[in-house]
């Protein structure tokens, strides 16, 4: 577990994160939102004490991060940036063992712990491993910063905008990896982003970061159904809140018994793919299957029925 | 035009009519002793007809064998012709010279021999560099022409000339001077990188000892070397005479130490600004990860900055190293020794040949330095393989 402790970071005049407290559980993903200014990253940067904290503290599992040395304090938190930061000089494997190197893990567990992450991120060890970061593509070297960050079974994982530098399909693609991969390892991920899309997709908890204050923390159905304030459902937008809670909620909530034409979706297909198969191919329903057994259907008039509940 | 197999080198053309040009000057010069200024000989008539003429078939061969753009191979082998004809004309007509004249007479290459020399040498650099070769087969290409050189030296066949002669008279002298001249190179060289890294470390570190030091020493730069040599006389001269022990330890106004502290001086700014520049080369995004997963700043340097840094780091060593190569010749004035020595005596007893005996080895030391370091720089440029 993570407490913020009403931790304050005052540049001179200015309060960059003022009196900010939250709790993070353990195996979740937080992810915290804001525009430029927010404060959002200099929170999170306090957290591994990049920046160090004006006033208040942070605790992980009870202990404050300021009893220990922050170089000390940082090998047990992973850290992923924009645009990975991977050493150019070294290779994939190396790069991915430089926390394990500097915890002093023997060699044999360094390399055994790189081929494993290599092969949760989908790239073969024999053939990456040796490989220099000039020689990946942008989502193999994103995909490495990752594996790098995690190397050392980290407490807590810090991501600055770990996706900002992919282009929109890869970075889909990367935020379906990172669920996957934090859903099977149970890390504890901390997230910052400008993409309030990025937050509802990958966030168990959101919190939303406007001139320095938490102003609001909850799940992306909270946020969405009740936007604490006008920043908060600026931010949300609109017009797209109801298109954003249906993509919260799975079909498998809404399946019914009956038939209906065309393609089946997938039982952990969203609400919003339901939707948008229907106005798409101009259908009232659409089938449910799950690994080619049909569950049922869901239809328009549930969809449009669970919209309007608001959650 | 450069297609492969097809058409003329237009560097090759250009080669051919320099080439054809230099031979219409003199390629040899005959002096009655090794003061006056000696008479031109064309090349035709070094020696009798006979004798030069496969010289100068060899000469002309060379020439028309770098024309053909793309035939690398053919291209090196027509500047080593004409090296080889070179040569041939310089043996045979030194000898055929002498004979006819005084005991004290002199026979140098002149300005023809000098030209067709630069000629055949950029037609090889021409054809090597159109081969791209890799770091190691430029060191090998280095060390083959260094021991052909070696060679001819050692032959003897070269003995007639006038600047062999003033060596024969001052073989253990020259050898003194050149190592002399390495050690005032490389070992200012050596005090300007144990002074200058940690300098430009904490240069990187503290940007306003930065701003402090890169400007004095851009100026300690931009003293002219003669001036510099000078002012070192009055400095050094006090501290010998007041310091105690400072004589002992050879430090006097005049000699080794002043030269080697106006090198040292000189070699600074390249030392401290290419170590601030090649430490400041690594990515920021790398280094703010260095510092997110818990390195020390020691680490970050060792392990991230100076690593991707070394490259132009080198570069400055590089630098120095072929410019106190020059430099130290000044020091001959000061009495600091090196090949410098020669060709201030050369200059007072206006000899012609004993300044080539200074300035000739200094023009090879500083050339194969260029190319050894180049080839280090470009070694540690390739990603280098994991060494962990």
């Amino acid at each position: 577990m993570i407490e913020i402790d009403r931790i304050t970071k005052t540049y001179g005049d200015i309060r960059a994160v003022d009196s900010v407290s939250m709790t993070v559980e353990t195996g979740t993903i937080t992810v915290i939102v804001g525009t430029s200014g927010s404060g959002k990253t200099t929170l999170l940067r306090m957290i591994n004490r990049l920046e160090e904290p004006t006033s208040g503290e942070v605790r992980i599992n009870g202990d404050s991060t300021l009893s220990v040395k922050p170089h000390i304090l940082r090998r047990r938190i992973g850290y992923a940036i924009q645009g990975h930061g991977l050493f150019p000089h070294h290779t994939v494997g190396r790069n991915i063992g430089a926390v394990p190197q500097l915890l002093g893990w023997p060699r044999d567990k360094i390399a055994a712990r790189v081929d494993e992450l290599l092969a949760l991120f989908s790239m073969d060890p024999a053939q990456f491993r040796d490989r220099y970061p000039a020689e990946l593509s942008g989502g193999q070297q994103q995909r490495v910063g990752v594996a790098r960050a995690l190397a050392s079974r980290p407490d807590l994982l810090l991501m600055d905008e770990p996706f900002g530098a992919l282009d929109p399909i890869i970075r889909t693609r990367a935020q379906e990896d990172l669920r996957h991969i934090q859903q099977r390892l149970g890390s504890t991920i901390m997230l910052v982003t400008h993409d309030m899309e990025e937050a509802i997709r990958l966030g168990d908890r959101v919190a939303v970061m406007d001139g320095g204050h938490l102003v609001q923390h909850g799940t992306p159905a909270e946020i969405i159904a009740a936007p604490a304030t006008d920043f908060v459902a600026d931010m949300v937008g609109d017009v797209e809140r109801p298109l954003r809670l249906l993509s919260l909620i799975p079909v498998a909530e809404l399946v019914e018994e009956g038939t209906a034409e065309g393609e089946a979706l997938s039982a952990d297909a969203s609400l919003r793919d339901a939707l948008s198969a229907c106005l798409w191919s101009g259908r009232g329903a659409v089938p449910v299957a799950e690994d080619g057994v049909p569950l049922g259907r869901v239809t328009l008039d549930a969809i449009r029925a669970r919209a309007g509940q608001h959650a | 035009m450069t297609s492969p197999g097809v058409g003329i080198s237009a560097p090759g053309l250009l080669f051919a009519v320099l080439g054809a040009a230099a031979l219409c000057v003199p390629f040899m010069t005959l002096a009655a002793n090794r003061i006056v200024a000696g008479e031109g000989v064309m090349a035709w008539g070094v020696a009798s007809l006979p004798v030069v003429l496969p010289g100068l078939a060899a000469i002309a061969a060379g020439l028309i064998m770098g024309l053909p753009a793309g035939r690398n191979s053919l291209r090196i082998a027509g500047a080593a012709l004409g090296v080889g004809g070179l040569l041939w004309l310089l043996t045979q007509g030194a000898s055929g010279l002498l004979a006819e004249a005084g005991d004290y007479a002199r026979v140098s290459p002149s300005v023809s021999f000098w030209c067709l020399l630069v000629v055949f040498m950029l037609l090889m650099a021409d054809a090597l560099a159109a081969m791209a070769p890799g770091p190691l087969m430029r060191g090998g290409v280095l060390a083959a022409v260094l021991a052909v050189l070696g060679a001819i030296l050692w032959s003897g066949v070269l003995s007639d000339l006038s600047v062999m002669r003033e060596f024969a008279s001052r073989a253990d002298a020259f050898g003194r001077e050149f190592l002399r001249h390495l050690g005032l190179a490389f070992g200012s060289l050596a005090a300007a990188a144990v002074i200058g890294f940690p300098l430009g470390v904490l240069c990187h570190r503290l940007a306003s000892l930065r701003g402090a030091t890169l400007p004095v020493l851009s100026f300690l730069q931009t003293i002219p070397s003669l001036a510099m040599f000078g002012l070192m006389i009055p400095i050094l001269g006090w501290v010998g005479a007041n310091l105690p022990g400072a004589r002992a330890l050879g430090i006097a106004g005049i000699g080794f130490a002043p030269a080697f502290l106006a090198l040292v001086l000189y070699s600074l700014l390249p030392v401290v600004g290419n170590t601030v520049a090649g430490l400041a080369s690594a990515p920021p995004a790398a280094l703010e990860a260095a510092r997110g997963m818990g390195m020390t700043p020691l680490q970050r340097l060792l392990r991230v900055e100076f690593p991707l840094g070394l490259p132009i780091i080198l570069t400055g060593l590089r630098i120095v190293l072929v410019q106190n190569i020059g430099l130290a010749v000044i020091a001959g004035l000061i009495g600091g020794g090196g090949f410098g020595t020669f060709v201030f005596q050369g200059l007072n007893q206006t000899a012609t040949d004993l300044i080539l005996l200074g300035a000739l080895p200094t023009v090879v030391l500083a050339l194969t330095a260029a190319i050894v370091m180049d080839i280090l720089v470009e070694l540690t440029r390739k990603t280098p393989k994991d060494s962990a």
